[in-house]
């Protein structure tokens, strides 16, 4: 913050003098400010224009034009996974709210707290099909953890600080204020909250008698696992996740949300389970005798089956939303805590362990990752570990959904808390590359590198012109198949290789970047792989990689869907 | 006498949308709702909500959880247990020219409901009690030809004495 900019939001204290009355739009801006947001992304109309005409009187807020509503909620969205602070995404009424509704959905299912703001027509016009009138507050109901129409600009600030409690406290989550234009132009008192409200949690906090059961099943258990997500991230529990398991030994399994919440180096790591597990992992979980899930959901690309998924395991689940206890699978003991909290706790009630044998037993499982294939060919683990070599492994790693989120999810090998983005629950295609303009927002020290597929790369393309705008430094890897890669597999697997639809063509990616005013390259031979990408970090702006890669190659290990560990589809020998 | 399902009491803020929410997260996540009734409680400000839930225990908890998260939810309460008090009203228009008349009131009477339209060819009566009863009388009536009825859905309240008084209301209401 430099200090012409406090001084002016000084001078403009003493001009409104005591008590102040303010627009709505400015007090918007006001709390927003009194909030700690520093950067928004959104796209004005004109339900939300004396919204943007505040805006420039608080130079304190930045706001970056995207290209498209969705990438505005996506950028806040990726903004707040990176920095665990609430992202803010802006848009009009009508066709600019309903464009947000893909990112908002996104963030509702990975719990990513997100506020956004919506300009609604005035009052009067409301309930009267006006000109760009859509309910947002109805259409969002399922997709946000909470929404407000605000119906007096009186209610807007004390609403606005209370959309910023909901989205981070407890499970967060995105919420949406709709404001409409002339509550916005109306004049209210504005007076910041005095403290913030502490968030009410409204489960009891566990007793000891809880923890002690949980410590009883994990001290009796032989062949116990734990498997770690979102919640641990969301948390910061990084070192109690680890702390516990050093402590009981227990090996652990992170789900692909989870992934960088505990060093895939460390000898008790597995790796990732579910549909797209390596086979060790799997086969440890059907053999366990007890779960610890922490921060997780046993959402079904992780359990298949649920009648088949753990047979013969006990489930103690840590989690912070209580409605998670017992939604999926029946629980032996459930916590609802923090994370950070409730792991250091069950830590302190558990005897020190250790299950080597049992680690040694799923270890010996492990099939090496997929060999390097010789020649002139590249795979798609020698991008990534190209990336990370140059990187030193300081790359944060935002990914799109299909085969490269899981290529990128099993060979890249996390180290770094929190340095692994992706939309997980949702799976939506075309969230990486805005989603990575608020990583590095937030984390504008980290190297930022999209990893996305051919199909979902074009899906949000346009945000290449936000980012030439912004300067935003994001490099780009594109593993380019000529498939939509994931839809291609399935029909190869479970539709007679009937390629419907799922051929795609690319522009000329590096030509594209031209246009933009980027740079770009396409990589065809391993010779240039590490070239590439070294090169790629050596320039100050974006980048875009364009990777050709084996046009039908596969994830495996797979269980379909709704399947089982007994149906795991592996890599057919002659592929290897 | 608790009638099938559990009961749950809801107290939500009395907002616009507030409704829509419960209802809405009720289809989102196929929850068995059998039935649901609101209207003000004693606290200005708050509705009060009875919702009949037809699921399985695990069902059940689901349900209350995730009302719960619902954050204009103040307060969720199963008060299956413990013998509450469930009511239910209804109005029923009933085929009735002056040869049925008599039959009719006569049924009424034993129900303990009161005749509150009388025209030509119809009664229509109004009836208070546990479900059960007004299934009976309801069941009693369609010999005779049901023109139009309307039901409140099921209203419950916990016992104050919580056990203590049970049978009570049973034997003053018949
Ligand atoms: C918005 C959206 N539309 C459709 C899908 C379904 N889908 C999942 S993966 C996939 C293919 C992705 O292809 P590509 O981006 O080329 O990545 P690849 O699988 O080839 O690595 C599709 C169409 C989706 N997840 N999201």
């Amino acid at each position: 913050m430099t200090i012409t900019v406090e001084k002016s939001a000084d001078t403009r204290k003493e001009q409104d003098a005591v008590p102040r009355r303010l627009t709505g739009s400015r007090i918007v801006c006001e709390a927003l400010i009194e909030e700690g947001v520093r950067e928004m992304w959104g796209y004005p109309g004109g339900a939300i224009m004396p919204f943007y005409d505040a805006l420039k009187e608080y130079p304190e807020l930045h706001h970056v034009l995207v290209r498209h509503e969705q990438a505005a909620a996506h950028a806040a969205d990726g903004f707040a996974r990176a920095t665990g602070r609430v992202g803010v995404c802006v848009a009009t009424s009508g066709p600019g709210a309903t464009n947000l509704v893909t990112g908002l959905a996104t963030a509702y299912m990975d719990s990513v707290p997100v506020v956004a703001i919506t300009g609604q027509v005035a009052r009067p016009g409301i309930g009267r099909d006006s000109f760009q009138e859509t309910d947002i507050v109805g259409v969002t109901m399922p997709i946000t953890k909470h929404n407000f129409l605000v119906s007096s600009a009186a209610e807007l600030g004390p609403i606005v600080h209370e959309a910023f409690r909901i989205a981070r406290s407890g499970r967060p989550g995105p919420v949406l204020v709709d404001v409409p234009k002339d509550v916005q132009n109306e004049l209210a008192e504005y007076t910041p909250p005095a403290e913030r409200a502490p968030s009410s949690p409204r489960a009891e906090r566990p007793t000891r008698d809880t923890y002690e059961r949980a410590a009883r099943l994990i001290s009796s258990a032989h062949r116990p696992l734990i498997i770690a997500g979102h919640g641990v991230i969301i948390s910061g529990a990084y070192d109690e996740l680890r702390a516990f398991a050093e402590h009981t030994g227990i090996p652990v399994i992170t789900t692909l949300l989870g992934i960088s919440c505990f060093p895939e180096s460390h000898p008790l790591s597995l790796g990732m389970p579910g549909m797209h597990g390596p086979a060790h992992v799997n086969r440890a979980i059907d053999q366990a005798d007890l779960i610890v899930g922490v921060g997780m959901r046993f959402d079904d690309r992780v359990t298949g089956d649920l009648r088949y998924w753990a047979p013969n395991a006990r489930i103690v689940h840590m989690d912070i939303d209580p409605a998670e206890i017992g939604k999926n699978v029946p629980t032996a003991v459930g916590i609802v805590a923090d994370a950070k909290e409730g792991l250091a706790r069950l830590t302190a009630a558990c005897e020190p362990g250790d299950h080597d044998e049992w680690l040694r037993g799923i270890r010996a499982g492990m099939r090496p990752e997929r060999e390097v294939p010789t020649g002139d060919r590249f795979s798609p683990a020698e991008v990534l570990a190209a990336i990370k070599r140059t990187t030193d492994g300081r790359a944060k790693l935002v990914t799109d959904v299909g085969q490269h989120q899981m290529w990128a999810a099993r060979f890249y090998g996390y180290d770094r808390p929190n340095s692994h983005i992706s939309s997980g629950g949702l799976g939506t295609m075309g969230y990486a590359l805005p989603a990575a303009m608020g990583v590095k927002a937030g984390c504008p020290g980290d190297p930022v590198w999209v990893v996305a597929g051919d199909g979902g790369i074009q899906m949000n393309i346009q945000e290449l012109g936000t980012i030439a705008q912004e300067g935003y430094d994001i490099k780009v890897a594109i593993l380019n198949n000529g498939y939509l890669g994931m839809v291609r597999q399935w029909q190869e697997f479970f539709h007679n290789r009937n390629y419907a639809e799922t051929r795609i063509s690319s522009p000329d990616y590096s030509l594209l970047c031209r246009a933009f005013g980027l740079e770009g390259r396409k990589v065809e031979h391993r010779a240039d792989v590490e070239a590439a990408v070294e090169w790629a970090m050596s320039r100050k702006g974006a980048v875009v990689l364009d990777f050709t890669i084996e046009q039908e190659a596969n994830v495996y290990p797979m269980v379909p869907a709704g399947g089982t560990v007994a149906g795991m589809i592996e890599e057919p020998e002659a592929e290897r | 006498m608790s009638g099938a399902g559990r009961t749950l009491v809801v107290l939500l803020e009395d907002h616009p949308g507030a409704l829509t929410r419960v209802t809405s997260l009720f289809r989102r996540r196929n929850f068995n709702i059998d039935s649901l009734a609101v209207g003000h409680s004693e606290r200005p400000g708050i509705s009060r909500m009875s919702v009949v839930v037809a699921g399985d225990a695990s069902e059940v908890d689901q349900v209350v959880k995730q009302l719960h998260k619902l954050i204009e939810v103040v307060e969720v309460r199963d008060v299956s247990d413990g013998a509450p008090l469930l009511r239910e009203m209804a109005l029923i228009r009933v085929r009735a020219d002056s040869t049925k008349r008599g039959e009719v009131t006569e049924l009424a009477k034993l129900f303990g409901a009161r005749v509150v339209d009388i025209s030509h060819n119809t009664l229509t009566l109004e009836i208070t009690g546990a479900e059960h009863k007004v299934e009976s009388l309801v069941k009693l009536l369609s010999k005779f030809g049901i023109e139009e009825m309307v039901r409140s859905g099921r209203i419950a309240m916990a016992r104050d004495s919580a056990g203590a008084s049970v049978g009570m209301d049973e034997a003053l209401s018949a």
